[in-house]
C-alpha cells in the first residue's frame, strides 16, 4: 500500500432508516429502480441480550445492534472473531436528556442504569455482551463527519487485522437539545470490511484523503434530505453505488478535507 | 507493529500543571485529591480538581469552544513546549499530514448541565449562547485542538469511556502505518461535571475519602480531571528521540456495562496483545501502571490478570491516588507518567494506599523509588468492557 490509498472489500451491508427497513428492501430504492417512500423507523430490542438487558435497552443500542448483528450474519463470519468500530456523532440522546433533566431537580437522582447507558460506547459495550465477542471495539465521533471517520478507522483496522465491522448510527435528541443539535430521523448503516477481495465480497473500495472537494449528494430529494439530516446517513451515496453494484466514485466529507471512495464491483 | 517515536508530551492535572510539577509530585508522593467543592456538587467524596480552570479564559478567537473541557485542553497544550513541537512538526510534514486522534468521555457536558438551569421557563429552550458543536459535542475537543493549532489532517475522537486515551495510540499507529498521516497528536481531556459525579455516586462506586487503590480497606474511586497530549512520529525523524511507543493491545470484556469481568479475562487479553504487538516478553516489562481505580472488584480483577500474565515480581502501582480517576483522560495521564518513569528513572508509588490488600498478589509498590526503567505497560479499562494496554520503551 502506497500513497495513502486503502483498498478493502465490502462483504456485507445492512441499514435501518425511515422507509429503509433493511438492505433487501432498501437496495432497489438506493439503486434508483424503486421509489423512496419515507416511513417511520421501527426499532426493537436485539434478540441476543438477556431479558433484563432487553428491557433496559435504549434506542441507540437497538439500532446499532440490529444492523451490526445482521451485517455480520450476512458476511458469514463468527461475530466473536470480528473487531468493530462504532461511529456516532453523540451519545444516546434520550438517556443524556433524562440525566440532564434529573440534574436540575433538587435531589439530583441519576439512575445507575441510565448513567452507564449514557457513555458514547454503550452500543459497542452491548455489542460485546450480546455477541460474546472479546475483539476490540472502538467507539468514535467526528460530529457530522462521523461516518467518514468511522470508515477510515474501520478500513485501517481491516488492513492491519482482518475483517472488521463498521456500525454508523445517529438518532435525534429530544427537545430542548434537538433545537441546539438538529438530527432529523434515526438512521444507521453497517458494513463488514475485509482486506481481501473474495467471492463473498460485493464491491471493492479504494479510499484516499483529498484536501478539498465537494461531498456527493443523493439524486432523490427525500434521500438527500435524509443524508443532510443525519450524520450516519452521509453514507447514502456510497450505499447507492453498493446497491447498484456499479463502478463509480463518491466523496464524503471528513472534518477537514474529503474522503474519495472508488467503488468497483467484485 | 513498527515502533513510533514519542517526541513530545504535555500534561495538566490536579497533581500539577506541566511535566516538571507532575514529576516532582510523583517523586514526592503528593496527591491532587481534596474534599469535593466542585460547582454545586453536594456529595461526600474527594476529587482531583484543577483550580486554574475556574478563572481561565479561552483564547478570544476560540470563544465558541469555551467550556471546562476545552479550557483544560488549552492549559495542557500550553505546557512543556508542546505547541512549539507542533509548529516544528507542521513545518516538517505539513498541517494536513498530522493526524489528531483524541479521547474524551464527557467532553463539554458541564456546559449543557449549566445551560439546563437557564432554560426559558415558557418555551423550555436552552439559552441562545449554548453552542452544542463547540462544547457538548464529543468531537468538540479535537475540533478545538485542530483550530487552536492550525491542523487539518485526519481526525476523530474516541469515546470508549475510560479506555479512550489509550485506544487513540492504537488508532494513531494504524493511521500512520497506512500512510494516511506522517505524525499524530494523541491524548485528550476529561473534566469534572455533575453527570459523572452523580452517576458514579448512583453506582455506589465513589469513595468517601481519597481513593486507596489495592488497599484492603479500599472503598471506591475519586474522580479527577486532566488533559494531556503526545506527539507520535515515525522513528528517525526527530533530533532527540528517547521514547518509543512499542505496542498497544485492545480487547472487550463481553461481560457487563459497568462491572469488569471478575477474573479479568478482557484485561489479560489486552495486556497479552500489547506484549505480542510489541514483541516483548512479560519479564521485559519493568513497571506496570495499573488501571487500579480502587473499586473492590476492579482492583481484584486486574490483580488476577496481572499475576496470571506476569507473575508476582513485576513492580506495579496505580497512580489514581495521585490524580484521581480522570476517566477518559486516564490513558494519556498514565502514558505521561510511564514516559516520565522511563526518562527520569523512577517507579511511581500510590499515595493514600496504607495497607495492601493481602488477597491481592501483584508486586504493588506504595512509595516511589529510583529505578532504571526501560519498558512500561499501562492499563486502561472502561465501561462497556472496553480495555486497552500500551507499552512505552526507552528508544534503543
Amino acid at each position: 500500500m502506497t500513497g495513502g490509498i486503502i483498498r478493502v472489500a465490502v462483504q456485507a451491508v445492512e441499514l435501518r432508516g425511515p422507509g429503509l427497513p433493511n438492505w433487501l428492501v432498501a437496495r432497489p430504492v438506493l439503486a434508483g429502480v424503486a421509489p423512496y417512500q419515507p416511513a417511520p423507523i421501527v426499532l426493537s430490542p436485539p434478540p441476543h441480550l438477556s431479558p433484563a438487558e432487553r428491557r433496559r435497552a435504549i434506542p441507540s443500542v437497538n439500532l446499532a445492534l440490529a444492523i451490526g448483528v445482521a451485517a455480520v450474519e450476512q458476511s458469514g463470519h463468527d461475530p466473536r472473531t470480528v473487531p468493530a468500530v462504532f461511529a456516532s456523532s453523540g451519545s444516546d440522546g434520550e438517556t443524556i436528556s433524562a440525566i440532564l433533566a434529573a440534574l436540575v431537580t433538587p435531589a439530583r437522582e441519576v439512575s445507575p442504569t441510565r448513567f452507564h447507558n449514557s457513555v458514547h460506547n454503550a452500543p459497542s459495550g452491548y455489542w460485546g455482551i450480546a455477541t460474546q465477542s472479546r475483539q476490540p471495539v472502538t467507539s468514535l465521533s467526528c460530529y457530522d463527519a462521523s461516518f467518514a471517520a468511522g470508515l477510515l478507522e474501520a478500513c485501517v483496522q481491516a488492513v492491519s487485522g482482518g475483517p472488521t465491522l463498521l456500525v454508523a448510527y445517529d438518532l435525534p435528541y429530544p427537545e430542548p437539545l434537538h433545537s441546539a443539535r438538529p438530527i432529523d430521523a434515526s438512521f444507521g448503516a453497517a458494513l463488514v470490511l475485509s482486506p481481501e477481495r473474495s467471492n463473498r465480497a460485493l464491491v471493492e473500495l479504494s479510499i484516499r484523503i483529498a484536501g478539498c472537494g465537494e461531498a456527493t449528494g443523493c439524486i432523490d430529494p427525500d434521500l438527500e434530505a435524509l443524508r443532510r439530516g443525519n450524520p450516519a446517513a452521509r453514507c447514502l451515496p456510497l450505499l447507492s453505488l453498493l446497491a447498484a453494484r456499479t463502478t463509480g466514485e463518491v466523496s464524503v466529507a471528513l472534518s477537514h478535507g474529503i474522503l474519495e471512495i472508488g467503488v468497483v464491483p467484485c | 507493529m513498527r515502533p513510533l517515536a514519542l517526541t513530545n508530551f504535555c500534561i495538566a492535572s490536579s497533581l500539577g500543571i506541566g511535566r516538571t510539577a507532575t514529576l516532582s509530585a510523583l517523586q514526592h508522593g503528593s496527591s491532587g485529591l481534596a474534599a469535593c467543592r466542585f460547582e454545586t456538587v453536594d456529595l461526600p467524596t474527594y476529587v482531583g480538581a484543577v483550580p486554574q480552570l475556574q478563572d481561565m479564559r479561552i483564547t478570544p478567537a476560540l470563544r465558541r469552544f469555551d467550556c471546562r473541557n476545552n479550557r483544560l485542553a488549552q492549559l495542557a497544550l500550553s505546557q512543556d513546549g508542546f505547541e512549539s513541537a507542533i509548529e516544528a512538526a507542521k513545518a516538517r510534514y505539513g498541517a494536513e499530514r498530522i493526524g489528531v486522534f483524541l479521547g474524551t468521555s464527557t467532553s463539554g457536558i458541564l456546559q449543557t448541565e449549566q445551560a439546563y438551569r437557564r432554560r426559558d421557563p415558557a418555551s423550555g429552550h436552552l439559552p441562545p449562547d449554548f453552542d452544542y458543536a463547540g462544547t457538548q459535542s464529543t468531537f468538540s475537543l479535537a475540533d478545538f485542538v485542530m483550530t487552536a493549532l492550525g491542523l487539518t489532517g485526519p481526525a476523530l475522537v474516541v469515546s470508549s469511556a475510560c479506555a479512550s486515551t489509550t485506544k487513540v495510540f492504537a488508532t494513531a499507529s494504524r493511521m500512520i502505518e497506512a500512510g494516511l498521516c506522517d505524525a499524530a497528536i494523541v491524548g485528550g481531556a476529561d473534566s469534572l461535571c455533575l453527570t459523572t459525579l452523580y452517576g458514579f455516586n448512583a453506582l455506589q462506586l465513589l469513595a468517601e475519602g481519597p481513593c486507596r487503590p489495592f488497599d484492603a480497606e479500599r472503598g471506591g474511586l475519586s474522580i479527577g480531571e486532566a488533559a494531556g497530549f503526545a506527539l507520535l512520529e515515525r522513528p528517525g525523524q526527530a533530533r532527540t528521540e528517547t521514547l518509543h511507543l512499542l505496542g498497544v493491545g485492545e480487547s472487550s470484556d463481553a461481560h457487563h456495562m459497568s462491572a469488569p469481568h471478575p477474573k479479568g479475562a478482557g484485561a489479560t487479553l489486552s495486556m497479552a496483545r500489547a506484549l505480542a504487538v510489541a514483541g516483548v516478553r512479560p519479564e521485559q516489562i519493568d513497571y506496570i501502571n495499573l488501571h487500579g481505580t480502587a473499586t473492590r472488584i476492579g482492583d481484584a480483577a486486574e490483580d488476577h490478570a496481572v499475576v496470571a500474565l506476569f507473575g508476582t515480581a513485576t513492580p506495579c502501582s496505580s497512580t489514581k491516588g495521585h490524580t484521581g480517576h480522570t476517566l477518559g483522560a486516564s490513558g494519556i495521564v498514565e502514558a505521561v507518567i510511564a514516559a516520565l518513569s522511563i526518562t527520569e528513572g523512577f517507579l511511581p508509588g500510590s499515595p493514600h494506599t496504607e495497607a495492601r490488600d493481602p488477597a491481592l498478589h501483584c508486586n504493588y509498590i506504595t512509595v516511589a523509588r529510583p529505578a532504571r526503567v526501560t519498558r512500561v505497560l499501562s492499563n486502561s479499562f472502561g465501561f462497556g468492557g472496553s480495555n486497552a494496554s500500551l507499552i512505552l520503551g526507552r528508544a534503543t
